[in-house]
């Protein structure tokens, strides 16, 4: 589903973010990005979406990410941002929902009929309507994924997905994530969600991927996530 | 909350006020803007002078207010920072217009007098037909409207943009005031010293938020344009509003109503 082939990548200031980077995603799969700040997870997420220009090859589908393929590479990733606010930017769920169907040109019946759907499915009808300067962090969360939903991605990138909510806000994000069949790939240092969510862990240190394997495996090896400034899981660490 | 979250918060009020269900809110934006621009249009056009005859043109703001239940209250309150200005556009006439035209009693009326109420009155009423516009109109339908009689999408756009970005830009500007006053207490505003470090951080902060909104926006298939919800066709109820208010708005404009119904108070006397 997607692939890097090494690549690179450096802001202007010649500090490498990104460096020779190679992995894949498959399809269907529940991908956890980790690691400390800067360690280059969001990054990721900007290469996929042709964002920022990289070095080597970044293929979505099968498809390389260049300017030209930009409009069907990101019809297939739908990307949550970690700041709702600045996701959620129409004076309405609705209004929000319905701007990225209406920019790909869906007919209004079927903008609708996806509109429905996604609501229902992830229990949010009655925010239809509702004002997005109204409606709380959780519930604006909510809405910012339901926004991404509605365009019927192959693949959800999330970034921070449980930053700021109270603990049944997150545990309702976490339920929603788990009921989606996307391909997920999901950045956060909220390494419990990580592990309720996540079936594989790709762990990065400045630039480089330090570890890639079973969430199981390495959300439970101390030695190497303290070595990566990360600390156990809460619900591991027997606190 | 601050005052700058008070204005935020007037400022989102306007999409509620937009969102209500009146008759003149289920009409066509097309007709609205229209009949908006026919108004402002004849009633600028009024000589400087002629004040008996503009005042008429106040009734199709009133039965606006009437008919929509929007307190003209809110309406003053919402624009109190404009209304100033706008009378102050005619503040120095009486000085450069002494020529009396008037007579009432003892009392001498300029020209200069007469020619800044009409002009006071003509941008008061200007900015009522203007804040009803958008009190029964969300931005979204206006830009449309626009869209609709050709104005440029680039300019609509723009329009539309100004919109989302200044709500954003006063959130910064809320937070950041919120974070100096928690620093500074007891003090009034913030000091001169601070204007230069506090602009340039709000802009940068701001140009951040954008700059993650417009890749949002980007990201979900946004190319320039915005995708407007499609309007319902115009209906006959929608024309027939339309050549309604713009007969009625004519007939205020060419007929002199004050004059005739003074007139009549007279010969009835």
């Amino acid at each position: 589903m997607i692939e890097f082939q090494n690549v690179s990548f450096a802001y202007e200031s010649g500090v490498p973010v990104l460096e020779d980077l190679s992995f894949t995603i498959r399809d269907g799969e529940a991908v956890g990005l980790i690691g400390a700040n800067g360690a280059g997870k969001s990054t990721i997420f900007k290469a996929m979406l042709g964002l920022i220009p990289v070095s080597g090859t970044v293929l979505v589908d099968g498809v390389p990410v260049n300017r030209k393929n930009l409009p069907e590479v990101r019809r297939k990733l739908g990307y949550v941002l970690q700041n709702s606010d600045n996701q959620m930017f129409m004076p309405t769920v609705y209004e929000d929902m319905r701007f990225a169907p209406g920019n790909y040109g869906l007919p209004p019946e079927e903008t609708e009929r996806r509109i429905s759907q996604v609501l229902a499915q992830l229990g949010l009808t009655e925010l239809r309507d509702r004002y997005n300067h109204k409606i709380s962090g959780g519930e604006k969360r909510m809405a910012a994924i339901a926004t991404i939903l509605v365009m019927q991605p192959e693949a959800l990138l999330m970034d921070e997905p449980t930053t700021a909510l109270d603990p049944a806000n997150r545990r309702a994000v976490i339920r929603t994530i788990n009921g989606l069949e996307q391909t997920k790939l999901i950045a956060s240092h909220d390494l419990d969600m990580v592990l309720d969510t996540c079936s594989r862990v790709i762990l990065l240190h400045r630039g480089h991927i330090a570890a890639d394997g079973r969430a199981e495996d390495i959300l439970r090896d101390q030695a190497l996530l303290e070595a990566n400034h990360l600390e156990l899981p809460l619900c591991l660490a027997g606190r | 909350m601050n005052q700058v979250s008070r204005a935020l918060t007037e400022f989102q009020e306007m999409d509620a006020l937009a969102a209500m269900d009146t008759p003149i809110h289920r009409l066509h934006p097309l007709v609205k803007l229209l009949t908006t621009v026919v108004y402002i249009f004849l009633t600028v056009s009024f000589d400087k002078y002629d004040l008996t005859g503009l005042i008429p043109m106040v009734l199709y703001p009133a039965l606006l207010f009437s008919i929509t239940g929007i307190p003209v209250g809110t309406c003053f309150h919402k624009l109190r920072a404009v209304v100033p200005l706008v009378c102050a556009v005619g503040i120095v006439n009486p000085f450069l217009d002494r020529e009396v035209l008037l007579q009432v009693g003892a009392l001498s009326v300029s020209g200069g007098v007469i020619s800044m109420l009409t002009l006071m009155c003509k941008g008061i009423f200007a900015l009522m037909a203007s804040f009803l516009l958008i009190a029964t109109t969300s931005m979204d339908a206006i830009c449309m409207a626009l869209r609709k009689m050709h104005v440029p999408g680039m300019i609509v756009t723009l329009l539309l943009l100004t919109y989302r970005y200044v709500s954003v830009m006063i959130e910064e500007v809320s937070v950041m005031t919120d974070a100096y006053h928690l620093r500074a207490p007891g003090q009034k505003g913030i000091h001169y010293r601070a204007w230069g470090s506090f602009v340039g951080q709000l802009l940068l902060r701001s140009m951040d938020r954008a700059t993650e909104l417009y890749q949002s926006m980007q990201l979900r298939g946004f190319q320039g344009e915005f995708s407007y919800v499609a309007a319902p066709p115009l209906r006959g109820r929608d024309w027939a509003y339309f050549c309604g208010m713009a007969a009625g708005c004519l007939a205020l404009r060419f007929v002199p109503v004050a004059e005739l119904l003074g007139g009549m108070v007279i010969s009835v006397d």
